[in-house]
């Protein structure tokens, strides 16, 4: 339950770190600002998009369906997986029928949230990712700390060190063009030497039986188009009715996560190419889950912009791994508490319901009201730590008797006043680590009221 | 026009002058404003927990107490925003619906119900405005730097009116200052952290009093300017306007 | 077996019929869109040119790149230092530069849409050095909204907006031109 405020507290503790950290994604969220700001009908776009995933969302069998038979169709092999643990064994299935010992990835937070690079490793099978902030945190052996940037976390020094002990750079180089030139000649010879590539997908259309991935690096279309075989992974919630409406969704995509105008690359994969195999497993893992969950169900509508990580206060002072979950940030505190409550009860705490996290979102998802439901079903479950529980029930008599209120209010007050420091300011009194508690006044409003109101 | 005036707990307990200059400000306006004995709270800090069902008493008790008048007005968006969003889990009562239409933050009650567009105010400083979230993003008091709107903000029209008011330009215009009701005690590093950046923001922009709709906001803040010994003040846009000096 | 399963759990769970919103014509601005592309092609760090402003598009290619330059082409204009229908991919790795002929631009975010049609070799955009899109001038369009209706996804097995040259931010926030792909994009408009 306390491990947010943990970790968060020893992440804050290099407070220049921290500044850097914020500043960092600030920068992102301000550039996020200005394309968002560049086009007029903007929220209009973000109404639509809403509107379409509801609309998707209300009829998920039937486009999923539409979605595989026109994919087959077209030559590509349509995999269902119902977890996590599916998932993995359909695809080591796949790479064994390829005999594919050799494998390069692109970014896909799927692929993360069912540990495949684990599962295939303990196969025998080599998996590199080839975005280059999974590379990196690949290779320092480090979960991605964001969905868009995953080594947002770490400085230019670090990945400098990483290199020079990995990738034999030169010892001390810092220089970020120099070190992803270093990563660009190590991860062409693994592109050319892949027996399959794996992709996540971005979006995929009922219509066509194709799937759209969208980078910036271009890795992915490195890694599909010269191995022979392609996999793309994506979850059940991805499909978009037809291709019109990626008008709609390539229009917020980039513009929300980095403040590009568009992902250098939107590549539309329908066939596999001359001599090669396509594949798309389709996955549940939970979503089935969510759906069902009227309060919850429009976090489906995700599409891993990470525009919610950026702006939020919070995760920019306390660091994706503070929040212990594949998916950080406010989109990550409203996912995970629905695949296991109790591990993640924390998460939907670790925000001060500011609501940024919402205006921001380009599906419009309320974000931040959900956040407030996650606490009312976790008080409910009894999952709320006893003496935070009990002050709540407490508070919730003070607070609806005036006599008790009144009482209350007067001893707070002598409190405050009259109490020496060191008796207020305990190591329990969190309020008073950094701060002072309000200079208590003479009297109330309400004993003021009455001498100079009521009267008269 | 029967209006009431609701001083939510901490400001009554701890915050009288903000009480008092709301008062003040909406009888120099001519409103006869009543005070109705015995209110206590909206029951957010119970809500904001998970502990909705511990609040359900205190809704009551609210509407109770407020449900007779044609208006409720509040300093406090982050209360006003609580009982017209989240009164939705009792009983939807002619009583409690019209609560959750009247119960009126200060700033949209001299806007939107009295319709002011002067005020008799001075107050010669550098103010740095606060956006209390719930105000901004919940009772949509102005349009929010995530969204592409072209809106007005209804605590910047209400502090133009003052005399002498200059308004600081700061770097983040509506950034959480990191109160967050039990979020301070609960995470208490992170929320200081959010308060002293906000904090040497203001100061950055030469700022000498730090004001907001939200005295839950400014009491965080205060806290950690009076630890940190700084000359920068907060004050309730309420006292602002009813300023006279 | 799984896919029961999950068309059946959809089934039980799924929401009431929402209705699927008509995407409106949204309002051009005043600017003409081959300015527009050319100014935002430019932020994405693309190089806009036209190619009456050279002597044919051999010229246009070797003047902006080196002369001693390796290029690949299926164009008639220009002289292919590789024969696209022999190689295999890997083949491509060591190419400078791959001139190839574009679809449609768009204005918005100065994307190029290429077809596997265009490329001969799918991966031939990506692991060439540097990339030259030649692209008519009457075909950009204002948004992705006309795009996608000009175009049609499906028509080749594989198709791709290219939006400038491949790029990363990972190591703090710092853009990097060139990472995995292509490290520069010329657009010849003709």
């Amino acid at each position: 339950m306390k491990e947010h405020a943990t970790k968060a507290a020893a992440f804050i503790k290099d407070e220049a770190r921290t500044d850097w950290h914020d500043e960092s994604l600030w920068f992102v969220r301000s550039r996020r600002d200005k394309a968002a700001h560049g086009i007029p009908e903007w929220e209009q776009l973000r109404e639509l998009a809403s509107q379409i995933k509801d609309h998707t969302l209300s009829h998920l069998d039937e486009y999923l369906e539409a979605f595989e038979a026109k994919a087959i169709e077209n030559g590509v092999t349509v995999h269902w997986a119902a977890d996590a643990a599916a998932h993995n064994r359909i695809v080591h299935g796949i790479l064994q029928e390829h005999n594919a010992r050799r494998i390069v990835k692109s970014k896909s937070m799927l692929t993360e949230e069912c540990g495949l690079n684990e599962y295939l490793e303990a196969q025998g099978i080599e998996v590199v990712d080839t975005d280059l902030g999974e590379r990196i945190i690949q290779l320092k052996e480090e979960p991605p700390s964001h969905i868009v940037m995953p080594a947002i976390h770490l400085k230019k020094e670090e990945v400098g060190e990483l290199f020079h002990q990995k990738l034999q750079t030169r010892k001390g180089a810092t220089d970020p063009q120099y070190l992803t030139e270093a990563a660009r000649q190590h991860l062409r010879q693994s592109f050319l030497e892949a027996d399959a590539a794996i992709t996540g997908v971005n979006f995929a259309i009922a219509e066509t039986g194709g799937v759209v991935v969208c980078t910036n690096e271009g890795n992915a279309d490195m890694g599909t188009h010269l191995a022979p075989l392609q996999i793309h992974c994506m979850g059940i919630e991805k499909i978009l009715p037809k291709a019109e409406h990626l008008g709609v969704f390539t229009r917020l995509l980039a513009r929300s996560a980095t403040g590009q105008p568009s992902t250098i690359f939107t590549s539309h994969h329908h066939k596999a190419k001359d001599g090669g195999a396509m594949h798309i497993v389709i996955v549940d893992n939970g979503r089935t889950t969510q759906l069902g969950r009227p309060d919850f169900r429009n976090s489906l509508k995700c599409i891993r912009c990470g525009a919610c990580m950026n702006t939020c206060p919070i995760y920019r002072r306390s660091g994706g791994h503070s929040y212990d979950s594949t998916v950080p940030g406010p989109i990550g505190s409203i996912l995970t508490p629905g695949i296991d409550l109790k591990k993640y009860s924390g998460l939907p705490f670790a925000s001060t319901l500011c609501g940024s996290c919402s205006d921001v979102c380009p599906v419009k998802i309320d974000i931040h009201e959900q956040l407030y439901k996650w606490r009312q079903i976790i008080a409910e479950e009894g999952l709320l730590p006893t003496a935070k529980k009990q002050s709540m029930v407490m508070a919730g008599k003070v607070l609806s008797r005036p006599g008790w209120y009144k009482a209350a209010g007067k001893s707070a007050r002598w409190v405050t006043r009259w109490l020496p420091r060191p008796l207020i300011y305990t190591p329990l009194n969190t309020w008073g680590k950094a701060r002072e508690l309000p200079e208590a006044p003479k009297e109330s409003f309400q004993e003021w009221y009455r001498k100079n109101r009521s009267a008269s | 026009m029967k209006i009431a005036l609701f001083i939510p707990c901490y400001i009554d307990q701890f915050y009288p002058q903000v009480g008092i200059a709301t008062l003040e400000l909406l009888e120099s306006l001519g409103c006869t404003v009543h005070f109705p004995e015995g209110q206590t709270c909206c029951g957010q800090p119970m809500a904001n927990t998970g502990c909705e069902r511990d609040a359900i008493p205190t809704y009551e008790h609210y509407v109770e107490t407020f449900s007779s008048y044609d208006y409720v007005v509040t300093p406090s968006g982050s209360c006003a925003y609580h009982v017209r969003k989240h009164y939705d889990i009792i009983e939807q009562t002619p009583e409690v619906q019209h609560l959750r239409q009247r119960t009126l933050d200060l700033s949209e009650f001299l806007l939107d119900v009295l319709e002011v567009e002067q005020l008799n105010a001075r107050f010669p400083a550098k103010v740095g405005l606060h956006q209390s979230c719930h105000g901004l993003r919940g009772l949509r008091l102005g349009p929010g730097s995530e969204r592409n709107l072209d809106a007005p903000s209804a605590l910047h029209t209400l502090l133009s009116m003052v005399d002498g008011v200059e308004i600081a330009e700061l770097a983040r215009a509506d950034e959480c200052c990191g109160f967050g009701g039990t979020f301070a005690i609960n995470e208490p590093d992170i929320s200081a952290k959010m308060g002293k950046d906000r904090i040497a923001d203001h100061a950055r922009a030469g700022v000498e009093v730090i004001t907001a709709g939200d005295m839950s906001c400014l009491m965080h803040l205060e806290g950690i300017l009076r630890r940190q010994g700084s000359p920068i003040q907060v004050k309730h846009i309420a006292e602002i306007l009813n300023s006279k000096a | 077996m799984s896919k029961a399963h999950i068309i059946k759990a959809i089934q039980a769970v799924r929401p009431d019929p929402c209705p699927l919103p008509v995407v409106p014509d949204f309002e051009a601005g005043d600017r003409p869109v081959r300015e527009v592309f050319g100014s935002v092609a430019a932020q994405s760090g693309s190089r806009v040119v036209r190619a009456e402003d050279f002597v044919g598009l051999a010229t246009a290619v070797r003047t902006i790149y080196h002369k001693e330059i390796k290029i690949a082409t299926p164009l008639r204009a220009i002289q292919s230092d590789i024969d696209l229908q022999q190689a295999s991919p890997a083949d491509l790795n060591g190419i400078d530069v791959a001139v190839l002929p574009a679809q449609l631009g768009v204005a918005e975010n100065g994307a190029v849409w290429v077809t596997e049609a265009d490329c001969v070799h799918r991966v031939l955009p990506f692991i060439t050095q540097h990339l030259v899109l030649v692209l008519p001038e009457d075909r950009i369009v204002r948004n992705m909204h006309e795009a996608y209706a000009q175009i049609k996804i499906d028509d080749t097995g594989f198709g791709v907006f290219i939006a400038g040259p491949s790029k990363t931010a990972d190591i703090e926030q710092s853009l990097v031109i060139g990472a995995q792909g292509a490290r520069s994009l010329t657009i010849i408009l003709t």
